[in-house]
């Protein structure tokens, strides 16, 4: 049984029958994850030996019974700024290149309990900086379509591990549209969920108030199966929420009779979007309405403001959490530098890339005394204004849909020359960050180069099985998931 | 020209929590370097705090102790620095939103002089780890175990005109913190630290003088010598036509001078913003009114009770309730035995005298209410003399709660001596071998039958009944 067309859940459904088992699942697709290593770069860890004994216990339970999840014995991929216990946890950098865990990210915990086997740790943007997954210290990702295209950033690495059949389901981080993008890019399902509904515990922080874990896998239904395991509260994390969470699977009902979908005019009349997106976009909301949703046009008036409140914001919150890199304790340390001053200097130099050292001194400087009102009490005005507007349009709309980027993966080695253009890229991905939203970058459609867009579905904070579900109901009428690159 | 010293402190009180503020380690002082540690509390990536609620309660008890408004709502920002103590390379701690401000202390300096200090504001945050350095100053270590003590950092505003004032100030805040069971401030294990801000003026002036800020003062002692020579050396600046540099000073008690540690122009930028990974809190009408109906008394209104109920002066009233642990002892003591004079009078000869003897912190003392009324029990009924009451005190003093006092004393012989006829004996005895001192007391020195007394009572080992010495010893020389 060849399981690389299968789903998560699918496969979970076959170890379950026994049609097959957990380690034979786990050898396939660590065989087609060596194999499309060389192109794509989508691994920069992978654990073999460790994930077979794993899976052999894991075979051993779901026998006995005593594992019942739908996903148990299935292999996981999990982006490297995700602590693993004993695996390397890179954060894709040098500083970090020799980092290895004493401890497990919550979710690597919950993961665990419910019988998945953890295979691998995937390649990203250095410390999640970055819309490309080229500022990796371990080199760019190759998009499984095309590879001279990039995978996007900064889950690069997961969205061409599920896209090029080298895993099949996988873990992200979304700070600013790291999930949603290179989903969009490869063209996978990527969900971004409410912020506070998945803890960061064990999440190396780049911007802590719109970091969030969420999955990247071949489908919404997935994608509903991993936040089963993966959300809910910890205690481990202040900022997690103490809710009654749903069960997002059964919740399903691919149907979306009624639900008011509103469409930012703002979004469609940005100069910078692609017309093959703008028309894909579309396509994929008259799906939704021919399936019975009531579609709006409304206006997003602040959507010349979120990218510049987003970039100060998350800027600044990185210059602070990345500050405890200083060469004293683990990670990166310069030799020979003499004085402690230096040090610090000489290893924060060395140790990081030159992103992650562009947006250090950018938060830095937006903190500075002088500048601090100016640009981070102003952004932090600008998200208030957001989170109030955005309440607004949610109590005309049950949800938003608009695309997930304004092109299709670019070329490799195109878009770093240009840091503020890739930046302002991420137009139509950080509005669910400023405001904790949960997200959805589903594929829609090729461009005429072949290359993979996506569509995104937006809902208010706490929507999330909202969110799925409309999802849900687009792949039921579509087929765009199921399209897969194979390693070129 | 006279000048007037302006200061204010910014003092530091590490809070007796049994956890940390940000994880579950222990709080504990002393423990084996870097065995109280955990990811959390030195920042390893991925890590997160949470905050420890408890450090809220003490918070909120001791501003409302030091009469402040407390916010409904109040959040902790992020103080960003880089030092090898800091594992996080920033201090979590609040600087736009406190928890309490606008609050005060009245104090009573040793010559009797009252004020009120105000205090600016209260906040709560984080301490750091430690740095010790190897002898021959080649290596540092670290040692993390400090790392997420809370702390509660108390601002006065610029009320302090001497030092007294300050020594006064910060025995009051000792007392108030005992009082409400939320730190032992300890200056020697660095669980209370004052940072002094100084500044001089000529007197009658109302304009500030340029500041300086001390660091690094670790006694009472120290405050006060700091003082001084930081008094001393801006005066002279100014004398000498000179300008004081706001600067940062590190005071070493070693030279007894301190050193510019660095100026206004290179003070660091901490870069303050809010703290993305706490939620902010609230604090409730409900939970501050249950928190002004726990207030304990405090050590003024126990003294007054004291000097009313029990007939104690102002001064030993004092005394008395400067420590917690020693008022409800004496209190305690007290109230079973039913006799304050004569309980003051061990509590103030013997108990003090003990303590300062061996060095013995109110903390350490171990005795009981109980047993300490055992004894005044044995006094009042005339089975022991306070002579050797002395002995058996010390006994009970340095002994457990199972010490059986009557044993002692009867293991030891030392019942009070009541038989007339020794007593009488021991008299002639001690007239017979002093016929020099005999004569001297017919000639009309009556001064020396005292004595008379004291021989007879070191003969018979302290153990007679005074009052039956004086009347053998006044009856036997009258004959004589």
């Amino acid at each position: 049984m060849n399981i690389l067309n299968m789903t998560a859940l699918e496969t979970g459904a076959a170890i379950k029958n026994g049609k097959i088992s957990s380690p034979e699942v786990v050898r396939q697709v660590l065989d087609a994850a060596e194999t499309g290593n060389g192109k794509t770069n989508a691994y920069i860890t992978l654990c073999r030996e460790k994930a077979l004994k794993r899976a052999e216990e894991v075979q051993k339970k779901i026998k006995s019974g005593e594992l019942l999840s739908p996903l148990a014995g299935v292999p996981f991929s999990v982006k490297d700024n995700i602590c693993t216990r004993g695996v390397k946890t890179t954060c894709a950098s040098r500083m970090l290149e020799n980092f290895e865990p004493v401890y497990n990210a919550t979710v690597i915990d919950e993961l665990e309990k419910a019988g998945a086997v953890i295979i691998g740790k995937l390649n990203m943007d250095e410390f999640a900086m970055g819309s490309t997954s080229e500022t990796s210290y371990f080199g760019t990702v190759r998009n499984p379509w095309n590879n001279d295209r990039v995978a996007g950033g900064s889950s690069g690495g997961a969205a061409a591990a599920v896209s090029g059949k080298m895993a099949l389901a996988t873990l992200g981080t979304d700070t600013g549209g790291s999930v949603r993008q290179p989903a969009a890019y490869c063209g996978v399902t990527g969900f971004k969920p409410s912020y506070g509904t998945v803890s960061r515990f064990g999440l190396i922080a780049y911007a802590s108030s719109f970091d969030q874990i969420g999955p990247i896998a071949h489908d919404a239904a997935d994608c509903a199966a991993i936040m089963n395991i993966i959300s809910g509260k910890d205690k481990k994390d202040g900022t997690s929420l103490d809710i009654n969470y749903p069960d997002f699977l059964s919740s399903l009902t691919g149907d979306v009779k009624g639900v008011r979908i509103g469409i930012p005019a703002e979004c469609y009349s940005n100069p910078e979007l692609d017309t093959e997106v703008a028309e894909k976009t579309m396509a994929a909301v008259s799906v939704l309405q021919k399936s019975g949703a009531c579609v709006e046009e409304f206006s997003l008036p602040f959507f010349d403001y979120a990218v510049p409140a987003y970039y100060i914001i998350a800027s600044a919150e990185a210059s602070s959490n990345l500050s405890r890199y200083d060469g004293v304790k683990y990670g990166f340390r310069s030799d020979d530098s003499g004085s402690l001053s230096n040090m610090y200097c000489d290893s924060r130099s060395m140790g990081f890339g030159s992103e992650v050292k562009r947006r250090i001194i950018l938060g830095t400087f937006v903190l500075s005394s002088g500048y601090y009102d100016a640009y981070y009490q102003k952004a932090l005005k600008v998200k208030s204004v957001i989170m109030k507007k955005t309440a607004e349009i949610f109590s005309k709309y049950d949800l938003v849909m608009c695309p997930v980027s304004p092109a299709t993966a670019p070329e490799t080695g195109k878009s770093l020359v240009n840091p503020l253009k890739m930046y302002i890229s991420d137009i139509y991905t950080v509005w669910a960050n400023l405001a904790g939203l949960p997200a959805i970058s589903l594929p829609c459609g090729f461009d005429s180069a072949g290359m993979p867009l996506g569509v995104q579905i937006i809902g208010p904070a706490l929507s999330d099985v909202k969110v799925l579900d409309a999802a849900h109901a687009y792949q039921k009428h579509t087929d765009f998931h199921k399209k897969y690159a194979g390693v070129k | 020209m006279k000048w007037e010293t302006v200061i204010g402190l910014e003092v530091h009180i590490e809070l007796a929590t049994k956890t940390k503020i940000f994880c579950s380690c222990s709080a504990a002082f002393g423990g084996a370097p870097n065995t109280q540690c955990c990811p959390v509390c030195t920042g390893m990536p991925g890590s997160l705090p949470v905050f420890n609620k408890k450090v809220l309660e003490y918070a909120v008890r001791t501003g409302l102790a030091l009469n402040c408004d407390i916010t409904r709502y109040c959040r902790f920002d992020r103080k960003n620095y880089f030092y090898p103590d800091l594992p996080r390379a920033y201090q979590i701690s609040q600087l736009y939103l406190p928890f309490a401000e606008n609050g005060f202390v009245d104090i009573k300096t040793r010559s009797g002089k009252k004020s009120r200090i105000r205090i600016h504001e209260i906040h709560m945050e984080d301490d750091a780890g430690k740095l010790v350095h190897s002898v021959e100053g080649e290596f540092t270590y670290l040692d993390y175990n400090r790392c997420g003590i809370p702390l509660l950092e108390i601002v006065s505003e610029p009320d302090f005109r001497e030092t007294d004032e300050v020594t006064a100030y910060l025995t009051k805040l000792k007392s108030v913190f005992e009082y409400l069971g939320v730190s032992d401030c300890r200056m020697e294990e660095g669980s209370m630290r004052a940072d002094v801000n100084l500044s001089v003026r000529p007197e009658g002036s109302s304009k500030l003088g340029t500041r300086t800020e001390m660091k690094n003062i670790n006694s009472f002692r120290a405050i006060e010598r700091a003082i001084a020579y930081e008094t001393k050396r801006q005066t002279e600046v100014l004398e000498n036509g000179g300008k004081i540099i706001q600067e940062t000073r590190r005071w070493d008690d070693v030279k007894g001078q301190s050193f510019a540690m660095r100026s206004k122009e290179n003070a660091q930028d901490y870069r303050y913003f809010p703290e993305p990974d706490i939620p902010p809190l609230y604090i409730t009408e409900d939970e501050i009114n249950h928190y002004r109906e726990v207030c304990p008394e405090f050590a003024d209104e126990k003294a007054e009770r004291f000097v009313e109920q029990m007939n104690l002066t102002e001064e030993d009233a004092e005394i008395i309730t400067a420590s917690k642990k020693l008022a409800d002892l004496f209190e305690g003591t007290v109230k079973l035995c039913r006799t304050p004079s004569e309980v003051r009078f061990w509590f103030m000869s013997q108990l003090l005298y003990l303590m300062n003897e061996n060095n013995i912190h109110a903390d350490k003392v171990t005795l009981t209410p109980e047993k300490f009324a055992e004894f005044i029990g044995f006094i009042n009924s005339g089975i022991i003399t306070r002579q050797t009451g002395r002995e058996v005190f010390e006994q009970i003093f340095f002994g457990d709660e199972n010490f059986d006092i009557a044993a002692y004393i009867k293991g030891n012989n030392l019942e009070q001596v009541e038989d007339s006829g020794l007593i009488e004996a021991t008299v002639q005895e001690i007239l017979t071998a002093n016929p020099k001192a005999v004569m001297q007391y017919k000639n009309g020195e009556t001064k020396i039958s005292g004595f008379f007394v004291g021989q007879v009572m070191k003969k018979l080992k302290g153990k007679a009944d005074p009052s039956l010495v004086n009347k053998a010893v006044a009856e036997a020389l009258d004959k004589a």
